[in-house]
């Protein structure tokens, strides 16, 4: 086994009283494809964002390469945000820009390449993700599956060692998110690109991913390979996967007593 | 997140509108840190986008600025002529509405007519952008959303609102003459012969300090009501609206302050 690209110890954050990530512990292997999973409302979006640095534990520590980056500094940060790329849930282009503008943006940024060179580098960018002649478009004349898959370019763009998914195929049809799944296995097949998938889509979990995290209730119950998931005693973790509506996971998330809910009312 | 859905009391006005003004305070902050200090540190200033927003806020406002200025000139000397005529004063019209229009009235009137337009797009752009995770997305790639979209309107409005000014107080000037020399019937060169006798340089330059304060507000209130934008399309709704009557507060406390202090020292 490699070492571990980025470890996640004892992880704690709550929200005014309110523990969202209750002392998660994981690690992300170079070269792999993680997938982080859990329901709605389990801290895998909190955790997401602690991963990417724009909020900062209780306590715990985020290593990359050795590094704690929840004591990073501005410069620092700067540094590590360079050298990973992010895939946002809705894409997050910037809207006042044009597709070419949009994956360049980074590269405008961060080098100081000519726009020659950065006008190559944006073609073969969107040629990874098969949308080479759409550079003069604006995101709102692209389709949610288009947008993403520019975001992706643009997430590439710097030619980052990790790249964070934010629920990639959520809201995509079948085949657009069979799509992502396959550009998500190449990045990491050919360019050898850590990615770490944070979805509730099991279904394009278990087809992309090396290794697995489920969270529930901002704890990690079981971890492994899809095989181990799939094979997992865990009822919870069976439940998620076969996507019951009633299990340890309960159907009904009101705490009060029904009755005495209803008798209340005036 | 928001304090009933974390099922804490409450935060009171006050504490809120504390809160509000120490984050204002490091907003303000963190502009002039990347005004002043970061192009020292090589990170040049936005001066392409910053022009961008000059033609947005300023080229587009000359329009109405200038309508406004205009009548507001004719309304200025139509007032005060009716109240001189009682003592036979009418010519002094013409002085009287010159300097309120410097001093005053046009420093003024254009940072309202401006602060409705720029405060309100300012906050519906960036709220936007803020509700579509862009903003996020700038800061994972490691771009400030202060250096990239708050220091450019800042800017812009620096420089463009006292320009306006300019523009306000020779269109209403304008605007007085041709009433003054018809309507109320001042003989053409008496008219511009006493309004440059009455003008001071003094006048017309404390105007532009106040107009160059008034611009700061605009831009600042207008950008920092985006970056407070909670709960979606709702949010940025809510948040337009509290830019632009926060913004017309500020102008004219800013302008009682500034009025007063350059009644006593100059």
């Amino acid at each position: 086994m490699d070492e571990p690209l980025i470890e996640v110890r004892n992880l704690i954050r709550s929200f005014d009283g309110r523990v969202v990530l209750d002392g998660i512990n994981l690690t992300v292997e170079k070269g792999k494809v993680t997938a982080i999973m859990g329901g709605s409302g389990c801290g895998k979006s909190t955790l997401l964002r602690h991963l990417i640095g724009v909020m900062r534990p209780d306590s715990g520590e985020i290593l990359f390469k050795g590094k704690d980056i929840t004591r990073f500094d501005e410069s620092e940060m700067e540094d590590y945000r360079k050298r990973f790329g992010m895939l946002f849930q809705m894409g997050a282009l910037l809207h006042s820009l044009t597709v070419h503008d949009n994956i360049a943006l980074p590269l405008r940024e961060h080098t100081k390449l000519d726009e020659k060179i950065i006008g190559m580098m944006v073609k073969m960018k969107l040629e990874l993700v098969g949308l080479r002649d759409f550079e003069r478009l604006k995101p709102s004349q692209l389709s949610g599956g288009m947008q993403k898959r520019v975001a992706l370019a643009r997430a590439l763009a710097l030619d980052p060692e990790i790249v964070f998914y934010d629920e990639p195929t959520s809201g995509l049809d079948p085949v657009v998110s069979g799509v992502i799944d396959q550009l998500i296995m190449d990045l990491s097949l050919r360019m050898h690109i850590t990615s770490v998938v944070v979805t509730h889509d099991t279904r394009s979990a278990f087809k992309i991913a090396d290794r697995m995290v489920v969270l529930f209730r901002g704890k990690v119950v079981a971890d492994g390979t899809p095989e181990e998931i799939r094979n997992s005693p865990d009822l919870l973790v069976q439940q998620f996967i076969a996507g019951s509506p009633d299990g340890p996971i309960p159907l009904r998330q009101s705490s009060r007593d029904y009755l005495e809910d209803l008798l209340d009312m005036e | 997140m928001s304090d009933a859905a974390t099922g804490r009391r409450p935060a009171g006005r006050v504490v809120l509108f504390l809160r509000h003004l120490t984050s204002m305070a490091y907003f303000f902050h963190e502009t002039m840190r990347w005004i002043f200090v970061k192009p020292f540190q090589g990170k040049p200033l936005r001066f392409r986008a910053a022009v961008g927003q000059m033609e947005e806020v300023g080229v587009r406002s000359i329009p109405i600025v200038v309508l406004v200025a205009f009548v507001i000139g004719i309304i200025l000397v139509l007032q005060t002529a009716y109240q001189l005529d009682k003592f036979g004063a009418k010519d002094h019209a013409a002085s009287l509405a010159g300097v309120a229009l410097t001093r005053e009235m046009a420093p003024l009137l254009t940072a309202i007519v401006v602060a409705g337009r720029v405060s309100a797009a300012f906050t519906a752009q960036i709220g936007t952008m803020l509700v579509t995770e862009e903003i996020l997305a700038l800061q994972v790639m490691a771009v400030s959303p202060i250096a990239y979209l708050v220091v450019p309107r800042f800017i812009a409005m620096l420089i463009m609102l006292p320009c306006l000014t300019i523009l306000a107080d020779a269109t209403g000037m304008l605007g007085g003459y041709v009433v003054g020399t018809t309507a109320v019937g001042i003989r053409s060169s008496l008219y511009i012969k006493s309004t440059l006798d009455a003008l001071l340089l003094k006048d017309i330059l404390t105007g532009l300090i106040k107009s160059v304060v008034f611009g700061g507000i605009i831009a600042m209130v207008g950008c920092y009501m985006a970056f407070v934008v909670q709960g979606g399309a709702e949010g940025v709704g809510r948040s337009t609206m509290i830019s632009v009557v926060t913004s017309l507060i500020c102008i004219i406390l800013a302008d009682c302050f500034f009025t007063t202090v350059f009644y006593l020292f100059l």
